[in-house]
């Protein structure tokens, strides 16, 4: 297959010979179950070699990964009766941020997210899941609408980073990102965070001031692409993989440095090899601290939000 | 005066861009001596190229005399051109860059940038009288790494906020930044949501904010505080935008059109509420905080 990532490899090949053998000792009635076992037996000991040793290089590439769960595929799996909203009722609809009103559990909440495509037509109309501004004011707008009717937000981040275009700096993606990221410090209604995917710079940003942000175990968070620091850094974005390894991008490095407050666990290899138990899990995690939020008065929501984001920084 | 002497007088024209050109060389040999004790009183407007006294340069505010070219201005000389004289009290001047992230050189870089700028940070923050009206003023450093936002930038911005709050003062930063520094990787990114969140606790006080865009602001800075000004000015022909000029050009794959992300065309898709030229840029911000305090005085 194609879409296998390169380090899985190894895994893949020896799977494949253990098929054969069984196959093999099938249709020529032979018995190989010792050999069959054997070949298990390393199988396993070199899955828990590789998903153990996941650089973060590899990382990267998990979650840019082409059958990596994409927000629309979560939402249909945690929440029910999404209705999806469209337009900044200003100059358009952006596809490339999705977002509406859905039911998780019994509680009303709004759901907003970037969105990649899952196929090269669908990632032409979504823009690779890089918004415009339009796409960062039509996500306030329905916050603005969550606070209003008393929802809890939450926010899927998934996004190489914000449209780097022409028509993006024309129609002001700088305040645009500016303006979610003042406006979400203050609403007055809980804001969850999961991080599934890319988060991509100012892009990823601007969906994600919270209350609680959380992290995908195997996606990343970056100031910049490893290939835009390796080609900043050394003049060649082909030194990418080197410059992962520098920059802190992972789940356990942004829990490490407290940007972050809960890692999801994902099985070996990634989100796309079990969505139900991902999803199993955000949800869990989305009810227990929707239930700790909504028990805030509004002033302590606000002071403890304040307060989260206050605190990131080292300094002498 | 020494300084009078020099006025005016204009240097002979040597290239220095033509390596090939063997007399030049050779005539650029002889000369470097010379050159060296120049370089320190003179320098080229980027331009013009015209050859300017730095005294002449520092007497017109950092432009060139010649063609009107804005040349960046170190912090405190835009303190000095701001804030009435001796009335300037500097904010948390001991805060400096750690290196959380053991970001390879990165030590070296800040020395480097220390060494350039004479400032420990890229930002320079405190209070001081605008003719008179008291308030407080950030100035990013341009000189030091681009005057990139790492932890300290956000950590001064965020505490000069929280005084204002505090001291029920005007806030006025004027923006001068690469964007976010990545040798502080994910912090410097999370700078943004800091000072930002700083804003709206300001602006629920209404409290004024006045932010001063100035070349060149671009990436974190344009994505955060820049864009968030009660008020938002420009210096003239400023490079304003949140993805620069070249990563767009790569994107897009096409040049960029004349005056494309500058001052007058963020004035002209309505982002800017007005370009004010450096030398009137003390009074208009005088005349701004003035109507605002008469506003203040109406509802005591
Ligand atoms: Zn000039």
């Amino acid at each position: 297959m194609s879409n296998d990532l390169e380090f899985e490899k190894p895994i893949i090949e020896l799977e494949n010979k253990i098929g054969e053998l069984e196959k093999f000792s099938k249709e020529n009635e032979v018995d190989l179950s010792n050999e069959i076992k054997i070949l298990k037996n390393k199988l396993d000991n070199m899955k828990d070699e590789i998903y153990e040793n996941i650089t973060p290089w590899q990382k990267v590439k998990i979650a840019r990964h082409k059958e990596r769960p994409t927000t629309l595929e979560y939402i249909e799996k945690i929440f029910t009766d999404f209705i999806e909203f469209h337009g900044d009722r200003n100059y358009g609809d952006d596809n490339a941020i999705v977002g509406g009103i859905a039911i998780l559990e019994d509680t009303p909440v709004t759901v907003i997210g970037h969105q990649k495509g899952k196929d090269t037509k669908d990632n032409i109309k979504r823009n690779f899941g890089m918004p415009h501004p339009e796409g960062y004011r039509k996500a306030l707008r329905l916050m603005k609408q969550a606070e209003k009717f008393n929802r809890p937000v939450i926010m899927f981040v998934d996004t190489p980073g914000a449209y780097c275009g022409l028509e993006a700096e024309q129609r002001g993606q700088g305040e645009a990102i500016a303006t979610n990221l003042l406006k979400m410090s203050g609403l007055k209604t809980p804001i969850l965070v999961v991080v599934i995917g890319e988060g991509g710079s100012g892009g990823a940003l601007g969906l994600s001031i919270g209350d609680r942000i959380c992290m995908l175990e195997h996606s990343i968070y970056s100031v910049i692409s490893p290939e835009g620091l390796s080609s900043i850094l050394w003049k060649d974005a082909s030194l990418a993989e080197e410059a992962a390894d520098i920059m802190k991008l992972t789940s356990k490095d942004l829990l490490d440095l407290k940007v972050i407050d809960k890692i999801i666990k994902e099985p070996p290899g990634g989100t796309h090899k079990d969505l139900d138990l991902v999803s199993e899990n955000i949800k869990n995690y989305l009810n227990d601290e929707i239930s700790k939020l909504l028990k805030l008065e509004k002033k302590e929501l606000l002071n403890n939000r304040y307060k989260k984001v206050r605190e990131i920084g080292i300094y002498n | 005066m020494l300084k009078a002497l020099f006025r005016k007088k204009k240097y002979a024209t040597v290239s220095v861009d033509n390596d090939n050109n063997y007399s030049n060389n050779i005539k650029k040999n002889e000369n470097k001596k010379q050159d060296d004790i120049d370089n320190k009183l003179w320098t080229k407007c980027k331009k013009c190229g015209e050859i300017l006294l730095k005294e002449d340069i520092k007497e017109d505010l950092y432009t060139c005399g010649k063609c009107n070219y804005y040349f960046r201005i170190p912090a405190r000389e835009r303190i000095n051109m701001i804030f009435d004289k001796d009335t300037f009290i500097e904010y948390d001047k001991e805060l400096k860059a750690g290196n959380p992230l053991e970001f390879p050189e990165y030590d070296k870089k800040l020395k480097k940038a220390a060494d350039k700028s004479k400032e420990v940070e890229a930002i320079v923050t405190g209070e001081g009288d605008i003719k008179g009206i008291k308030a407080i003023l950030c100035v990013m450093e341009a000189n030091f790494m681009m005057g990139s936002m790492g932890s300290v930038v956000g950590e001064k911005i965020t505490r000069a906020i929280e005084k204002a709050i505090e001291k029920k003062l005007p806030v006025i930063i004027f923006c001068a930044s690469g964007g976010a520094r990545m040798q502080e990787g994910i912090l410097s990114l999370m700078q943004m949501g800091k000072t930002s969140a700083a804003l709206n606790r300001l602006s629920d006080e209404k409290l004024p904010f006045i932010s001063v865009l100035t070349d060149p602001t671009t990436g974190g800075v344009t994505a955060s505080f820049a864009m968030l000004g009660d008020i938002i000015l420009a210096e003239p022909k400023a490079l304003i935008g949140f993805a620069g000029p070249r990563v767009i050009e790569q994107t897009i794959r096409q040049r960029l059109p004349e005056g494309f992300q500058r001052s007058e065309f963020l004035k002209e898709k309505g982002f800017i509420d007005k370009i004010v030229k450096r030398k009137y840029l003390k009074e208009k911000i005088y005349k701004i905080l003035y109507i605002h305090t008469m506003g203040s005085e109406r509802y005591e």
